[in-house]
């Protein structure tokens, strides 16, 4: 743990608020129409209908709202899993919640041509329902109940089904690919301020509702048994811990597509910083979310430009050398 | 009648079909130690774990003090009674303070956070476990004794009058095994405390004991002073092992010694059964 006091959570607290803030204005200013700072602020005191100032107000700032949005919500998302199943590899996507949101909106959009935002956000909830409680299900059959390697084992199973499914569905139907492929590479690129708008309210009540659950995050951590001893509802609890990951990972699918490895890495990384109360992780790790899902968007502008990289892929990019680092620690301290 | 702390009225436990414990009613008195000893998979954790109210019972009830357990809110059991699970695993870089603080949940409300009087009982458990100087370590860099306090120094925040222990020495070598149950036995001579407790050394039960309670087929073969109740008629039949009863030569407690095989540097064996 880097910050040992409250103080120094605090200052950090701030000083990732503000980093969030600074790369938001990152996102805004830099890719490949040039704009400036100046630019920016005069974008939005009086805008002259000119290409940057477009650019910047029509593209740039939902583009830079949706990444810090959705960064916020799938790293909260990967400290709530990780918590409840007690494993460190937990997170919406190697679980199969986003496979599963992905493969609904895909159908919801391309079978029943879905336009409306909050059909295909809903559409996008019930595809993870449907994938979490999977492989909830999945992982406490049999005699010992939930155990880790059993719930990464379902979970691995459920990404690979609802991801086959899609790709099974898309192979049939060319014309739904094109329509879908750059939403399921995951993207926040080309996204209308509106998504971001019809998903938020849930999103929000996501981050409320894992802030309420923090304190109690942290006597489940100290495993089911001990929890109950205390008086702590576990039951409850986890449905709660469910509900609020299909808000987060359900509702960010619907933005952005399956976006990997933030949930994965951040809570790792936060922990690192702030340790292990729930009260502080969890805003902490959003903040962290919000600023690498920036980060790697404003950089997947510039390795193939004047080509964009999708920014799922991007964050893999970063993810994958992470997530082994992680599997390798989490194996050898068995 | 002796003030019972706990009361089991036809208690009937199963996982799925396989029924565990059946209709057992059992008392156990209030400010005495009380272990439950019987074979590898008798039932005597699970008897203990539905006391706690970590198992739904299949039928029957569990009485707390003369209220049923299922009519208290859960935060109220808290209260009153405090479990220790068997090998409980702290989240990693937890520290022992961190750990000990969660003892107060039960306490904590919306409105009433953390008080001064948390404060103390915290200090209070942290310094009758002797583990003060340890409150800044991570629970998982300690070694097995001071762990074993630490979550014990937990229970205790609990500040609960009944405290309830699933094999509490496990994986302790026997210096840490004696210092975990003199620090038990401590707590229940000076604070009063009713202890109960599953122990797999039948010696150290007889010891530490003031009511041994043996489980065999479901229910319970004998309960009583371990000096009463435990002679190799019942360590036979509930063990499945032949042994022969002496005294412990310090306590005056009952001491088991199996006959089993082993080296014999005795002249004559002694026969079991002479």
């Amino acid at each position: 743990m880097l910050l040992k006091t409250n103080r120094w959570k605090i200052i950090g607290l701030i000083f990732a608020s503000l980093l969030l803030l600074l790369l938001m204005c990152g996102s805004i200013i830099y890719g490949y129409t040039d704009t400036t700072w100046k630019m920016a602020w005069d974008a939005f005191q009086f805008n002259n209908g000119s290409n940057e100032h477009l650019v910047i107000t029509t593209v740039r700032l939902p583009r830079a709202l949706i990444a810090a949005a959705v960064g916020f919500s799938v790293a909260i998302a990967g400290v709530l899993m990780q918590t409840l199943t007690k494993n460190p590899l937990a997170s919406p996507d190697i679980f199969g919640v986003n496979a599963g949101a992905g493969f609904a909106v895909v159908i919801g959009i391309t079978m029943f041509s879905m336009g409306n935002l909050q059909a295909i956000t809903w559409v996008a909830f019930l595809g993870a329902s449907i994938a979490a409680i999977g492989v909830y299900a999945l992982g406490t059959a049999g005699r010992e109940g939930l155990t880790p390697i059993k719930l990464t084992l379902a979970g691995a199973a459920m990404a690979a089904m609802f991801s086959s499914f899609t790709q099974g569905f898309l192979v049939t139907d060319e014309a739904a690919l094109e329509q879908v492929l750059f939403w399921l590479a995951g993207s926040v690129q080309g996204r209308k301020l509106e998504i971001l708008l019809s998903v938020l309210p849930y999103l929000i009540v996501g981050w409320l509702g894992a802030m309420v659950i923090s304190p109690k995050m942290n006597v489940l951590s100290m495993g089911e048994d001990v929890a109950k001893g205390l008086g702590l509802r576990t039951g409850l609890l986890k449905v709660c811990i469910a509900i609020v990951v299909i808000l987060l990972a359900g509702g960010s699918v619907a933005i952005a597509g399956p976006i990997g490895f933030i949930g994965i890495v951040i809570p790792h990384v936060a922990r690192a910083i702030v340790g292990i109360d729930h009260r502080w992780l969890i805003p902490f790790s959003g903040l962290l979310g919000g600023c690498l899902l920036l980060i790697a968007d404003i950089l997947a502008r510039y390795i193939i430009m004047p080509q964009e990289v999708p920014v799922g892929v991007m964050t893999a990019i970063i993810g994958t050398p992470f997530f082994i680092y992680i599997a390798r620690k989490g194996f050898n301290a068995k | 009648m002796m003030a019972q702390a706990i009361e089991t009225k036809e208690l009937t436990l199963s996982y799925g079909e396989s029924i565990i414990i059946e209709e057992m009613d059992l008392r156990i008195p209030k400010g005495k130690i009380t272990v439950f000893i019987g074979g590898n998979g008798c039932g005597k954790s699970t008897l203990l774990r539905s006391i706690a109210r970590l198992l739904k019972p299949k039928t029957g009830s569990i009485y707390l003090e003369g209220t049923a357990i299922a009519n208290m809110s859960t935060k109220d059991v808290a209260k009153q009674m405090a479990i220790l699970p068997q090998s409980p695993v702290a989240p990693e870089g937890l520290t022992v303070l961190q750990l000990v603080k969660q003892g107060r949940y039960p306490y904590q409300t919306w409105l009433k956070q953390w008080t001064k009087e948390d404060e103390k009982i915290v200090n209070d458990a942290l310094k009758a476990t002797g583990i003060e100087e340890l409150k800044d370590r991570a629970v998982d860099s300690l070694s097995g004794g001071q762990r074993q306090r630490a979550w014990i120094a937990m229970t205790l925040a609990q500040d609960t009058d009944i405290i309830l222990l699933d094999e509490p020495t496990t994986y302790l070598d026997m210096a840490h095994q004696i210092e975990i149950l003199d620090l038990l036995f401590e707590l229940n001579e000076k604070e009063n405390r009713t202890i109960v407790m599953v122990l797999h050394d039948l010696n150290l039960a007889c010891r530490y004991a003031h009511n041994i309670v043996a489980i065999k087929n479901k229910e319970i073969f004998a309960q009583g002073k371990p000096e009463d109740v435990i002679n190799s008629r019942l360590v036979e039949k509930v063990f499945e092992m032949e042994c022969e009863i002496t005294t412990d030569p310090l306590f005056g407690t009952p001491m088991c010694i199996p006959c089993g095989k082993g080296r014999c540097i005795l002249k004559q064996r002694v026969s079991a059964h002479a």
